[in-house]
């Protein structure tokens, strides 16, 4: 008997530790900020998304060491970060989740004096509604969503949300299809086909949209939004529902991509520059947030991960056939949506999302 | 008085063991059933509360339930049609062979299973390895088996078939073949001495391969992820979703995790009272 006793008190004795050391109830964890740079930096990024040699520079410069991870959409970044201790210090969300995460306390206010090179940006892209007066975030690079294809291998160029959905049409291209793996994207870009707004909550709108991407699931080959660039550029994929800089990206390994925005219209998005509020390096963060706003940096990194740059002073240093591709502009005449923060609707696309997903 | 100084010796050898089941097997245990307890929240509210559970009948998931498990029960079965043969050729070897042919089963565990996984990524894509030779053989029908359902139990025999016949290896090395030659002088088959000598007498280890397969199949969620296009939802899919990406939902993440235990630990238990009424 006294055996399991002191089992059972080891076992308890060492479930409080793990839950102190994940949970801590007592930590107060005052956040210190000083002047003075750390020797790490974490940043969480979308995949594909920055220069390497931007980290090694930094280094070089400031000597403070880089350390990247990704995340696949704007809801991991999110969750991540609801889990609290995320020890991250800078982080890229669009344009509605610094909305978000901004009502949910999670963003620490930027000091605009360590960010000197904010005066780059373009007006167009300052004070917009998510973020008045850019208390909390900073526009890094900004795209569209749209169609890649492979134009020796698709019978006809899509122009249409229909290319993608209308199984009448995809008959030619099962299991070469490729969907971002993002509920507001993908179920955004179903509403639009429907005519729909892709920030509904109309449930008949929802469940409507949700009917189009189930018959549409057979011909998929994958939900994925971090990879579909290689599987576009290497032919495994045909038609790939993406980002603008990636199909760019794709285009520069095979020549025989292009890029659409299809008629009924699509989804724009900018992301942003952000420090979480639990960063315990705000002033490092800060001071890399203003290195990557420079105008050569900037320019680095659009040149080749190959997204818009909000930043003017960059514009000279882009190459030119970057600035005028298809994918570099905003077309005349199409409709383009922000998504919105939606409340606690929010998570009826989710839901959906993994209904399609588990079907 | 020496009965008392050997239990103590006895406590201290337990020590290490029991300190590592109870840190990283019981409290993590434990911790997971107080999640599954509470609300949901960001990401828990410490609010008592069972909705988890109700969440947990969705007919989505028995749907996911019922994949996993056909996907696992067939990557057991062709791991064992692979496994048996090859164990039973090993343990036929000569000493010098059999630990070369060791070596090979053991490889693939050497190299980095996700680098692995690509690979057969490369290998299964639409012109692709295989497509490209199937072509160049006169077939015309491009096959395309990468993000599907067969391109996961692909996946998932490779990964999993050195647990298949390392356990099936044990038992037939043990097995007395000058037995096989007794069933052949008594008149049966060949197919009747597999049916009623050899396969009886190496059960145990058909069923402990069997039973290692069937549990890390069951549970996984990297192959379903890369191989299926992450469009074959798993059961460990369905849970690491839950945690990591969204709809983030804790509890209800702790309680599907607890579910697949539960349900593991029933046919665990029924493996044992078959193995010991048979025994």
């Amino acid at each position: 008997m006294k055996k399991y006793a002191i089992v059972a008190g080891v076992v308890i004795v060492f479930g409080v530790a793990v839950w102190l050391m994940y949970v801590n109830p007592f930590s107060t964890s005052p956040r210190a900020v000083t002047p003075q740079l750390a020797k790490e930096l974490h940043l969480f990024i979308w995949s594909n998304y920055l220069d390497p040699t931007v980290k090694t520079d930094f280094e070089k410069e400031f000597g403070v060491k880089v350390i990247e991870d990704n995340f696949a959409s704007n809801e991991d970044l999110l969750a991540k970060l609801q889990a609290g201790g995320s020890g991250y210090d800078v982080i890229v969300p669009s344009d509605y989740m610094v909305q978000i995460m901004r009502k949910q306390n999670l963003l620490a206010p930027l000091d605009l004096k360590n960010i000197a090179n904010f005066k780059n940006i373009n007006q167009s892209f300052k004070n917009l509604d998510f973020d008045p007066g850019n208390q909390f975030s900073m526009p890094y690079m900004w795209g569209t969503t749209g169609i890649g294809y492979n134009k020796k291998k698709a019978s006809a160029p899509p122009t249409s949300w229909a290319d993608l959905f209308d199984p009448a049409k995809l008959e030619p291209y099962k299991g070469r299809i490729s969907m971002l793996d993002d509920a507001r994207e993908a179920i955004g870009a179903a509403l639009i086909y429907l005519g729909f707004s892709p920030n509904t909550t109309n449930e008949k709108e929802l469940e409507a949209a949700k009917q189009v991407l189930i018959k549409q699931k057979p011909f998929v080959a994958k939900y994925d939004s971090e990879s579909f660039r290689d599987s576009l550029a290497a032919n495994e994929v045909i038609l790939a529902h993406g980002w603008t800089g990636d199909i760019a990206a794709a285009k520069v390994a095979n020549p025989d991509i292009e890029f659409v925005i299809p008629k009924e219209g699509s989804l724009t998005f900018l992301d942003n520059l952000a420090i979480p509020k639990t960063s315990k390096n705000q002033y490092t963060a800060e001071v890399f947030i203003n290195y990557l706003l420079r105008p050569e940096i900037s320019a680095k990194i659009v040149n080749l991960r190959r997204y818009a740059s909000p930043n003017d002073a960059a514009k000279s240093l882009i190459q030119p056939e970057i600035l005028n591709s298809a994918t570099y502009s905003r077309p005349e005449g199409i409709k383009l949506y922000w998504l919105q923060d939606l409340g606690p609707a929010g998570d009826l696309y989710e839901k959906i999302w993994t209904e399609i997903k588990g079907q | 008085m020496e009965k008392q100084r050997e239990r103590g010796q006895l406590a201290l050898l337990l020590l290490p063991s029991t300190l590592w089941l109870g840190l990283f097997f019981l409290a993590p245990l434990g911790i997971i059933l107080v999640i599954s307890l509470v609300q949901r929240g960001g990401p828990v509210a410490w609010q008592l509360d069972g909705s988890a559970y109700v969440r947990l009948l969705d007919p989505l998931h028995l749907k996911i339930f019922l994949r996993s498990l056909t996907l696992a029960v067939l990557t057991t079965f062709v791991c064992l049609l692979v496994g048996y043969p090859l164990a039973y050729y090993i343990a036929q070897r000569p000493p010098r062979l059999r630990h070369l042919l060791h070596f090979f089963v053991l490889l693939p565990l050497w190299a980095n299973s996700l680098v692995l996984t690509y690979a057969w990524m490369v290998l299964l894509r639409p012109e692709g390895f295989f497509d490209s030779l199937l072509h160049a053989l006169g077939f015309a029908e491009p096959i395309s088996l990468l993000y599907t359902p067969t391109a996961v139990v692909i996946g998932l025999v490779y990964w999993y078939l050195p647990f298949m016949v390392y356990p099936l290896y044990g038992s037939i090395e043990k097995f007395d073949f000058t037995l096989i030659e007794a069933a052949h002088d008594l008149g049966a088959t060949r197919f009747q001495a597999f049916r009623k000598v050899l396969l009886p007498l190496t059960m145990p280890g058909v069923m402990a391969g069997s039973l290692l397969v069937f549990i890390s199949a069951l549970g996984t969620f990297v192959v379903p992820a890369l191989l299926g296009g992450d469009k074959t939802l798993m059961w460990g899919n369905l849970i690491q979703q839950r945690f990591l990406s969204t709809p983030q939902d804790w509890p209800l993440g702790a309680a599907l995790s607890l579910a697949m235990m539960l349900f593991m630990s029933v046919g665990i238990w029924f493996y044992f009272r078959v193995n010991r009424e048979s025994a």
